[in-house]
């Protein structure tokens, strides 16, 4: 009965895992699109995750693996959506393949290349807080295991030399030659995943990042803490002291609930990670101090109120309300010193702290525009996918084509996941009543 | 079979990034287990379930010709099914992996202890080994799907997932226990954001609903008693009024969306005391009726009962039920005075914090107070409600007589969700709302397989969230009754009839009803474990006085040796 359906999904994060696996489950066939690398999307780079303060990447790899391993989905890295066709039910869909350089089949992972590549480049996934080379992992769980070539970092692309990587890899798997590809499929149905980027905010110079050195952002500060990040799961400054920072303050809706800068939107997850992070800097030094500055506490998800008690309880943050006008780095010790009025008690005071931690505003993929280009789908005015029926939050404005997950507006992983399967049942739906070739156009309204 | 022939055992030793090989010594570690009888392999990886760790198993079982594997690394909870199924694909029994766990009960929780936590690794190891060479190999069977769903209550939630499963091309029943369809929806008066009627909403579906042949639509009918497992559920329902003819059904999974209740604040702020005070859902039935008072000023006051009163959680929904509910007095009332009065105005999302922009632009009032001081309710003069509050940013008490108080309670768990749980064999949360197989990841399913979960009976949530849900149930449904067929777990009880009393404690202790009494043995009658109902929880060999029942994967003699190997030593 099922063994005509396919499905493509554009995206191989937590949301596109769940709709793949409910999908092959089901006995469908999928075909999971990413653009980088490595599947794992940002849940690979949290640390822990909020309520309960899991190892992100610990429960995460076994979906990613469960995914890439699953008969019935074809996982496609390095990969994406150039062209589609054709309406609900019969999707013709071309898929750019870019060349890795690396043939799939024949590297073993060992990761020899990656010690002998001279070229070091910035890492996205340590949020440029490490290097890798040009020919790289993206991460150490990285699935697939298989080196990719940058080719704009690569030396051989622009000297035609070095080749130190083909020297070194006994499986014969590098190839700088290979090309590009363009394959096509055909599906019933299309869910886009696509996920978030995170707001850098270096235009808000009153909080001095990229300026100054021990301003950081959360998804930066969820690296430092890392075991596996790039200091070891040492907390450590960023300034050339690499000191242990003891007192810490986190600034919510940076760059969020933000009119002057168009961006009115609650980013809904801030207030969550921020005290999970405060927590955890607790877990790794029992001296170190935090302050959470913040203008509506909205911990609204299952166990997350209890949660916000717990990290004033037992982890001691100091919870303020209120927002920094200013922060002043003092240029000799590099520690930061914060400007605010405490809006429980209507005075002008200043904090002087070692490190800031921004909760910055989560956004929509810069490339949202040429996707939802491509797949023929609205946005709205912050460019998230447009719902057009706001009660069928998984429905895009084009028939057939489903999303799950930040592209569509903020939420949290248990709300994404969710999606993910939701996008799954949608596209069931279309392909059970829209069989291939066929003329029946049913539309489901709710 | 190779695990008859003598055992040879490969050990891989994770690190875990740091979380592991930063607090003990796990080279150290897995040189030790190389040392062990039966090892012929071991290693240690930087992470062993990475697609490098895999290919390092799946290698060692080809060229070490392993017939036992151990992975010692995080926990099993995550990652046994990972391990399992790498060993299967290079052709040894999925049951023939042992997994030890030195991150969650050694490194995690030795963190200071550098020595003690290695040699602990090592006990541990050590205890795997020895288990490892008492496994055996066992089967999944399988078994058919029924392919036919249940969802419990008809509300928005089920109604939804019902129509996506029928959709789908499966049979589905939706039972609810009132008369009519539509549940929480049917109090509301405007739902946020398009602002029309519920009753758009709950018409578009129950058409569709009643289009659909495959949708059988149970209204006043609740189930009175379950049995059976995934696939294969045996449901019984009963009209909940009169002594009608019960209905017996065979599902292949369930769909619990129950829903919820709005509390009602008894002794709160006035309510049931004060006259002119009214709960949200009260609000809304006037409105939707008409018979409203003039009103010249109202206030409402968001967390009652809420964060810490009388509940711990945040419901969610209030704040922006309380706005929308301001904004229709605002319209209707255009010269009223309406304040909100909030701890935190959780407008989480993008139309929730634009609903509470619009609010403020049209002259809607907040005014926030802390936890540790709440507002006061009282009878007021002329038939008005006092109600005192402090206002932070003056700095001082206000004290306003007003026409109305709207209390935004949060939504509760129904009464009897406990009854509902049992026979379900599924959790209730602290917070007594149905509790998800993992908060994270498996938000709609119960750890049980086959039966899932949505919308409100999981927790607070707005209508289109409780759609997401709805949809979401649907899909996890419709992969067992799409693929047909279910795998069992072998890790299950059997009970040896030459020696089984029949005395039936076993029974008594089984939290799963798997087990039965049957006639044979010497005795007459001896116990018989249901291999679909049982969950392999342990609890019955525990309890059985002759040492009758074994759990396959956990035998006595498998845990024997475990705790021999650890007595004796490493000698």
């Amino acid at each position: 009965m099922t063994k005509d359906e396919s499905v493509l999904i554009i995206g191989g994060g937590i949301a596109g895992f769940q709709a793949a696996l409910d999908l092959a489950a089901a006995g469908v066939q999928v075909h999971m699109v990413e653009k980088s690398p490595s599947i794992g999307g940002r849940m690979a780079q949290l640390d822990k995750t909020f309520p309960t303060n899991d190892c992100s990447i610990c429960i995460l790899a076994p979906k990613m693996i469960e995914t890439y391993g699953h008969k019935n989905i074809n996982v496609r890295t390095y990969a994406e959506v150039q062209k589609v066709s054709g309406s609900i039910g019969d999707f013709q869909v071309e898929i750019l393949q870019k060349a890795r350089f690396v043939y799939e089949d024949k590297c073993t992972g060992c990761g020899a290349c990656m010690e002998k590549c001279p070229k070091k480049v910035s890492s996205e996934y340590e949020m440029g807080l490490a290097d890798r080379r040009a020919i790289y992992f993206p991460f150490a769980q990285a699935v697939p295991r298989v080196a990719t070539i940058d080719k704009d970092a690569c030396i051989h692309f622009k000297t035609g030399k070095c080749l130190l990587c083909v020297k070194e890899c006994q499986a014969g798997a590098i190839d700088h030659k290979m090309e590009d590809e363009v394959i096509t499929v055909n599906v019933g149905a299309i869910i886009v995943a696509t996920g978030f980027d995170v707001y850098l905010p270096y235009e808000m110079e009153e909080y001095g990042y990229g300026r100054y050195e021990n301003v950081v952002t959360a998804m930066e500060f969820e690296r430092i803490i890392n075991a596996a990040g790039p200091t070891h799961g040492h907390m450590q400054r960023l300034s050339e002291d690499k000191g242990r920072p003891k007192r810490l303050a986190f600034i919510q809706c940076v760059g969020a609930r933000d009119v002057r800068h168009d961006r009115p939107y609650c980013s809904a997850v801030c207030c969550m990670h921020s005290t999970k992070e405060a927590m955890l800097a607790r877990e790794h030094h029992s001296d170190t101090d935090s302050w959470i500055f913040y203008t509506d506490m909205r911990a609204f998800g299952k166990g997350f109120w209890e949660y916000i008690e717990r990290g004033e309880r037992d982890y001691g943050i100091n919870y303020i309300r209120g927002k920094p006008g200013e922060i002043i780095e003092d240029p000799e010790t590099k520690d930061l010193i914060l400007y605010y009025t405490d809006r429980e008690t209507r005075e002008v005071r200043a904090l002087e702290v070692e490190m800031v931690i921004l909760a910055t505003a989560l956004i929509p993929r810069a490339d949202a525009p040429e996707v939802a280009q491509i797949l023929g789908i609205e946005m709205d005015e912050y460019n998230f996918f447009k719902a057009p029926n706001v009660m069928m939050s998984t429905d895009t404005t084009r028939e057939g084509v489903y999303m799950a997950g930040y592209c569509q507006k903020p939420m949290d992983i248990p709300d994404a996941v969710a999606q993910g399967s939701a996008t799954a049942a949608r596209a069931m739906e279309a392909m059970a009543q829209n069989p291939k070739g066929g003329t029946s156009q049913k539309e489901v309204t709710a | 079979m190779r695990h008859d022939e003598e055992p040879r055992i490969g050990v891989f030793v994770c690190h875990c990034g740091s979380n592991i090989g930063g607090w003990l010594d796990v080279p150290a570690v897995a040189e030790y287990a190389g040392t062990l009888p039966y090892v012929v392999h071991s290693e240690d990886n930087l992470y062993t379930c990475a697609e490098d760790g895999l290919a390092a198993i799946r290698k060692a079982i080809k060229e070490q010709d392993l017939n036992r594997v151990i992975v010692a690394s995080c926990t099993p909870r995550t990652h046994e099914p990972l391990f399992q199924a790498t060993c299967e694909e290079a052709g040894l029994n999925r049951y023939l992996f042992e997994f030890v766990n030195i991150r969650d009960q050694c490194s995690w929780i030795h963190m200071s202890e550098w020595d003690a936590a290695t040699e602990k690794a090592k006990e541990l190891v050590r205890m795997g080994v020895a288990k490892a060479t008492r496994l055996v190999p066992l089967d999944r069977s399988t078994a058919p799907v029924e392919l036919v769903a249940m969802v419990l209550g008809g509300g928005i939630t089920g109604m939804t997932a019902a129509r996506a499963i029928a959709n789908s091309g499966f049979e589905v029943y939706l039972v609810e226990r009132r008369s009519v369809l539509g549940g929480l929806l049917n109090r509301l008066h405007k739902i946020w954001p398009t602002e029309e009627s519920p009753r758009q909403l709950l018409d578009g579906l129950e058409a569709d609903l009643e289009a659909n042949e495959r949708v059988h639509i149970l209204t006043g009918t609740e189930m009175v008693d379950l049995k059976g497992f995934v696939g294969n559920f045996d449901v019984t329902l009963m009209p909940v009024e009169g002594n009608g003819d019960g209905l017996d059904l065979k599902v292949g999974t369930i769909i619990v969306a129950t829903g919820a209740d709005e509390m009602k604040p008894d002794g709160l702020y006035g309510y049931g005391e004060v006259e002119g005070v009214v709960t949200e859902l009260e609000l809304e039935t006037m409105l939707r009726e008409g018979n409203l008072p003039e009103i010249g000023n109202a206030v409402f006051i968001q967390c009652t009962g809420a964060r810490g009163q009388r509940v711990t959680y945040c419901s969610r929904v209030c704040c922006m039920t309380g706005i929308k509910n301001a904004m229709e007095l605002r319209e209707l009332y255009p010269e009223a005075s309406i304040n909100v009065l909030y701890r935190d105005i959780m407008a989480y999302g993008i139309s929730y914090e634009e609903l509470y922009q619009r609010a403020r632009v049209k002259g809607v009032g907040f005014i926030r107070h802390p936890k540790e001081e709440p507002p006061r309710v009282e009878t007021g003069p002329d038939g008005k409600v006092r109600v005192t509050y402090r206002d932070v940013i003056l700095g001082r008490d206000i004290v306003q007589d007003v026409d109305l108080v709207v209390l935004s309670t949060p939504l509760v768990q129904h009464e009897d969700a406990k009854e509902l749980a049992q026979m379900l064999r599924v959790p209730l949360g602290q917070d007594r709302f149905f509790f998800e197989a993992h908060v994270k990841l498996r938000p709609i399913d119960f750890a049980s397989d086959g039966i899932f979960l949505a919308g409100t009976a999981h927790g607070p949530k707005d209508i289109e969230e409780s759609i997401v849900q709805a949809l979401g149930a649907a899909s996890r449904s419709l992969t067992f009754l799409k693929a047909g067929q279910v795998l069992s777990e072998p890790i299950v009880a059997v009970v040896d009839e030459d020696s089984c009393i029949g005395c039936g404690n076993c029974i008594e202790v089984c939290p799963y009803g798997a087990i039965e009494l049957k006639e044979g043995g010497k005795r007459g009658q001896v116990a018989e474990v249901n291999p679909g109902l049982c969950k392999g929880c342990g609890t019955c060999p525990g309890a059985c006085p002759s040492s009758s029942i074994q759990q396959l994967g956990f035998t006595d003699e498998q845990i024997l040796a475990m705790i021999t190997a650890l007595a004796n030593g490493g000698d």
